[in-house]
């Protein structure tokens, strides 16, 4: 499977009916895609909708509905629509449930860094650290290693995008969460023993007696 | 409030003045009033604006022309021509968090000196910033925000200057429209009084000072 749809398919398990969620762009995006019919989530785009729909039909896009990234989006029954100062209000206040975002870094004490990469990347953060200062629940959803160099880090060498830690971070690899301000392997990716993902995850981490394979 | 052609309008900014820009990516700009900028070449410009959406849109069409010299935004990474005048110094930027800048503005508009803001302590966005305990919290001050002009887009505006807005596209224009010396708008219809109901007037007419009329 691909590595993208494993993250995506374990991160909607996360996601519980009732649940304001704010998807980030890039792997997060997908995580819309896993959400079973049944379970009624309200996704929330920072640019003032919170009801996004999927992509419309060739045709029926319309220029005033949008996500944050600018592309066409529709709204489901039910979708309301607010300012910034409302949207921001939302996700500072701790309204927003779950945020899923995608990570440069995240390390032993779950620190993300994901906005800049100095002298080389600097689009500016958007919206990011608000999400990762307020919303009630963090998931970080990246690949576990870039270029063969693990991005679960001992400490973040990348600027941090809030002093706040995450709570889960899923991988094409793993599950790794930080109870007590530690990461520690909650869960495998099927096909992975524990030395594995230990082998190639530059953070330490701690071991529970059992660790479940995930199950997506 | 005034009805203005857009040339009117536009002459009235000063080259080098502040303004500050509704829309997110392009959606819910004032794009007739950014053509007429671009046309009369208002260099200089100390520009707000929540990102420097993408060339030929919205407000990448003043990068498009180098009229920008101070830029405070929340992501500028989908214009590459505002990242090169960045990297190259031609533009100074400011890059505030997004609930941030937006928060800056509304304190700016509604008289506020700043606000206090978890977003952002034990970040790069803390540096020269006072940091203060409110009941064992730690937030900062972020200073209040506001331009010469604001320049709105809304979806209808009536003949008095009462505004609404569509979808997606309200964004920053509401907030800005309350913090700026001079507020401009264009809006997508002008329509009688009474059209938009006084529950669905986001924007009341004493704040709009121009509107932009239609042709």
């Amino acid at each position: 499977m691909d590595p993208q749809i494993i993250i995506a398919r374990r991160v909607a398990k996360e996601l519980r009916s009732g649940n304001l969620v704010n998807l980030g762009i890039g792997i997060p995006t997908l995580v819309a895609n896993y959400v079973p019919s049944d379970l009624k989530v309200f996704f929330q785009s920072e640019n003032g909708l919170i009801g996004t729909g999927p992509i419309p039909e060739q045709g029926m896009a319309h220029p005033t509905l949008t996500d944050a990234g600018g592309r066409p989006i529709s709204a489901l029954p039910g979708a309301s629509t607010f300012d910034s100062a409302m949207s921001f209000g939302l996700i500072r206040g701790g309204h927003v449930d779950v945020t899923v975002l995608g990570g440069l870094q995240v390390d032993a004490h779950g620190h993300l860094a994901n906005w800049m990469i100095p002298g080389k990347m600097v689009p500016g953060m958007g919206g990011a650290m608000d999400l990762v200062t307020g919303a009630k629940r963090v998931i970080v959803a990246m690949q576990h290693a870039a270029k063969g160099k693990s991005k679960i880090v001992a400490k973040c060498s990348l600027p941090l995008t809030s002093a706040r830690p995450v709570n889960l971070v899923v991988t094409d690899m793993a599950v790794i969460g930080f109870p007590d301000g530690k990461a520690t392997l909650l869960e495998t990716a099927p096909g992975l023993s524990v030395g594995e993902v230990v082998a190639l995850t530059e953070a330490e981490l701690a071991i529970p007696d059992d660790v479940p394979e995930m199950r997506i | 409030m005034k009805a203005v052609s857009v040339e009117e309008a536009v002459a009235m900014i000063p080259a080098g003045a502040s303004v500050m820009v509704g829309g997110f990516m392009g959606v819910g700009t004032p794009e007739r009033l950014l053509d007429e900028v671009v046309r009369q070449r208002k260099t200089g410009l100390t520009l707000i604006s929540n990102d420097a959406a993408t060339p030929g849109k919205g407000v990448g069409k003043l990068f498009d022309q180098a009229l920008v010299s101070k830029l405070t935004a929340t992501h500028i990474g989908l214009n590459p021509k505002a990242q090169q005048q960045m990297l190259a110094n031609q533009i100074a930027v400011d890059l505030v968090p997004q609930g941030t800048f937006v928060e800056r503005i509304r304190a700016g508009g509604c008289g506020l000196g700043g606000v206090l803001t978890p977003t952002g302590v034990g970040t790069l966005v803390a540096e020269g910033k006072r940091q203060i305990e409110v009941d064992g919290k730690p937030f900062l001050l972020e200073t209040a925000l506001r331009a010469q002009f604001a320049l709105v887009h809304a979806f209808l505006a009536d003949y008095l200057g009462n505004l609404a807005y569509a979808l997606t596209s309200r964004n920053f224009n509401p907030v800005m429209a309350m913090a700026a010396d001079t507020v401009i708008v264009t809006a997508e219809h002008i329509v009688p009084v009474g059209v938009i109901a006084p529950d669905h007037v986001v924007t009341p007419a004493p704040l709009v000072d121009y509107l932009i009329t239609n042709g």
